[in-house]
């Protein structure tokens, strides 16, 4: 089955439509918002194991908006989102957490993180060696090891 | 029917590489039986710009979430601590911290020290040279001279402090309390083979370096080329016996899945503390109707975690975040017992450098201080690459009720039993737990942090799996004898960490590796008379 065969169009609409209430464009920070369709067809593409309980999520939302997320006006949205993160449970909670995992590997925003757009293989990090006098004290102060008899 | 083996081992992870390595010059016929395979660095997750991802996936820590077909699984539902573990070549070092402190020698007497629990039938100064011996095969680094743990002789220097670990440092000298680097297996520097550290990020889940030691890697190579047989994607099912009540061999699944009978003189378990009461509990027959080597009755019972208090928070100057290996200090502070904290027994701590962007945001948004809309970018921002973690390893005293069964209905992919854990934390690991955050925050404090949030108990944090087929010298109150052979089956041995008399306050690998070569150790010089 195709990823995009995975959820309803109105389940892709809602899903849309809350994860850009999770995170919202920003001219300020000059990143897309997680409805960008870039990040919108990375979640579709790698939702896996997560697609039953993130369509699940979406069918609780629908069920608490009484209609198809995507059509309720701002302030009903607000309302039914924040019954839908106390009462969802691990289904919302899977679905917050794509949205979340997919929006923070996007090079758009990454960039404006000041992180590197790469896998931390191979080339990895530079860890600065820090000062080891630090542990002087400790030295000094010395202590004792429990003995056992 | 095949040719029997003199050594059968159960387990390729931590205590079955370095039990198989040391028997191997023996020149003994050795097979080792793996229910998963060998690993491929190249499909580590730091290979992937979708790294963080795959750590709520195939490889998260839980095999319940993993659910690969070498996992089995584990009902813990009656459990406020998820097992995590990892089953392939090299079993959970592919996927652990790398932490590595010991036992201290006042671990092994706690009876005669705090009229607690049980002393162990032996004392650190038994273990102390396969401890050096483990370090060198591992490959260890650290600072000797840490005047609050046992001596350790670390063949490399310690990991950077780095940014993370200035900080905290700091914070514990204004306070006055004891840290250290941290003993850890990441190599440092290259060493037999294996390239040095280049911090990919939380090697946690492998490295593909290859510089956090896993036993895939360190025993196991020099084990195969002693003459070892291993042989992968073999579940056992159960252990047999003859009409003398000694272990005959074992029933397990090939990588067909074909039933197959492997004969044996000798059976050793390492299955690790839920797996080995799993295995003994599944070979019941009519002579032992309560599961193998259980006439004691407490094959499964006496289960010790290890429940971690974690506190974090966020300081203003950068972290090492996702740039390093996850801990870099420890602290004995609190190790031993004072009586004044209300509790017996203590705690030691390991300081966590930082989390990765989508860790960050997801864990951050689950804890309500990171917030949809507007805002969510600003606060995003404070919050990653400024935490700065702590968490206590509280030491669990073993008690019947905390214990691993079979459960009735759940099953692995062969139709085996899957383990049921009934678990709950005692009223002295609480209040254990109970000091160490107020400790935590203390020193977050001091370090300048906010928004400080709480774990405790970490759930997916049963690492340690110990106490569940325990040793000691009378076969009423014990699994196995003070050399790890089965009292009720003289040619069985548990090398794991089931055998563990109690928890002590530390991670336990390094106790796990010494002991399992103690065992091969006391094996070598009993062949002549093993059995008797």
């Amino acid at each position: 089955m195709s990823a995009d065969n995975q959820l309803t169009r109105a389940q892709r609409d809602d899903l849309r439509t809350i994860a850009a209430m999770i995170v919202p464009a920003s001219d300020e920070y000059k990143v897309p918002g997680a409805d960008d369709p870039a990040i919108q067809a990375d979640m579709l593409a790698t939702l896996g194991r997560d697609a039953k309980l993130v369509a699940a999520a979406l069918d609780h939302l629908a069920r608490l908006a009484g209609r198809p997320f995507a059509e309720l006006d701002a302030a009903r949205r607000d309302a039914v989102a924040q019954e839908f993160r106390s009462s969802g449970g691990a289904a919302a909670a899977t679905l917050v957490r794509v949205v979340l995992q997919c929006y923070y590997r996007d090079d758009r925003v990454l960039r404006s993180l000041g992180l590197e757009l790469r896998a931390p293989f191979p080339k990895g990090y530079v860890l600065p060696e820090g000062d080891w006098s630090l542990l002087d004290p400790v030295k000094a102060r010395a202590g004792t090891l429990r003995r056992a008899p | 029917m095949k040719d029997p083996v003199d050594v059968l081992i159960i387990g390729a992870g931590a205590s079955g590489a370095a039990v198989a390595w040391s028997l191997a010059e023996t020149k003994m016929h050795i097979l080792c039986l793996e229910q998963g395979g060998w690993m491929n660095p190249a499909e580590y997750p730091s290979t992937g710009r979708d790294w963080e991802a795959k750590f709520y996936a195939e490889w998260s820590s839980s095999p319940n979430v993993r659910g690969r077909p070498e996992d089995y699984p584990i009902n813990d539902d009656n459990s406020p601590i998820k097992v995590v573990n990892y089953n392939a070549v090299g079993g959970s070092t592919v996927m652990y911290t790398a932490h590595w402190p010991r036992l201290h020698p006042s671990d092994f007497k706690v009876r005669t020290l705090d009229g607690v629990a049980e002393d162990w039938p032996i004392d650190y100064d038994a273990l102390t040279p396969f401890f050096e011996e483990n370090d060198r095969m591992m490959g260890t680094s650290g600072l000797s001279g840490d005047p609050l743990s046992p001596l350790t002789h670390p063949p490399m220097p310690p990991q950077p402090m780095g940014l993370s670990g200035a900080i905290i440092g700091k914070a514990m000298n204004k306070l006055g309390w004891h840290w250290w680097p941290s003993d850890t297996t990441v190599a440092t520097m290259d060493y037999e083979g294996r390239a040095r550290c280049i911090n990919l990020g939380h090697c946690t889940p492998a490295c593909a370096q290859g510089a956090k030691s896993s036993t895939d890697i360190t025993y196991w190579p020099h084990a195969v080329r002693a003459g070892v047989e291993l042989r992968t994607h073999c579940r056992v099912r159960e252990i047999t016996t003859d009409e003398n009540g000694m272990a005959s061999g074992v029933v397990y699944y090939d990588k067909d899945g074909v039933e197959q009978f492997q004969p044996a003189h000798v059976v050793i378990i390492a299955c690790n503390g839920v797996g080995t009461p799993r295995l003994l509990l599944n070979s019941a027959s009519n002579r032992f109707p309560n599961g193998l080597a259980n006439s004691s009755g407490l094959v499964g019972k006496n289960l010790m975690f290890h429940p971690y208090a974690q506190i974090y928070g966020y300081v203003k100057e950068p972290t090492d975040s996702n740039r390093a290996p996850p801990t870099c200090l420890w602290s004995k502070e609190w190790y031993d017992t004072d009586l004044s904290r209300g509790f017996v027994r203590g705690y030691g701590v390991q300081f966590v450098r930082g989390a990765g962007p989508v860790f960050e945001a997801v864990v951050s948004e689950q804890k309500g201080i990171l917030p949809w809309g507007a805002d969510h970018h600003r606060i995003f921002r404070k919050l990653n690459g400024h935490r700065l973690g702590f968490s206590a390893i509280c030491e669990d005293l073993p008690e019947e009720h905390n214990r691993v069964t079979l459960d009735p209905v759940l099953k692995d992919g062969h139709g085996i039993p899957a383990p049921r854990i009934d678990y709950t934390i005692s009223e002295n690991s609480r209040k254990m737990m109970e000091h160490a955050l107020a400790r935590g925050r203390e020193i977050l404090e001091t370090a300048g942090a906010s928004d400080i949030c709480v774990n405790s108990p970490i759930p997916w944090g049963g690492w340690h799996l110990l106490g569940t087929a325990r040793m000691g010298t009378d076969p009423e109150r014990s699994v196995v004898n003070e050399w790890g052979r089965s009292h009720d089956v003289k040619n069985l041995f548990i090398v794991d960490g089931s055998i563990f008399v109690t928890s002590g306050g530390v991670n336990p690998t390094s106790t796990i590796q010494a002991l399992a070569l103690y065992i091969a150790d006391q094996m070598k010089q009993r062949l002549s008379n093993l059995f008797d």
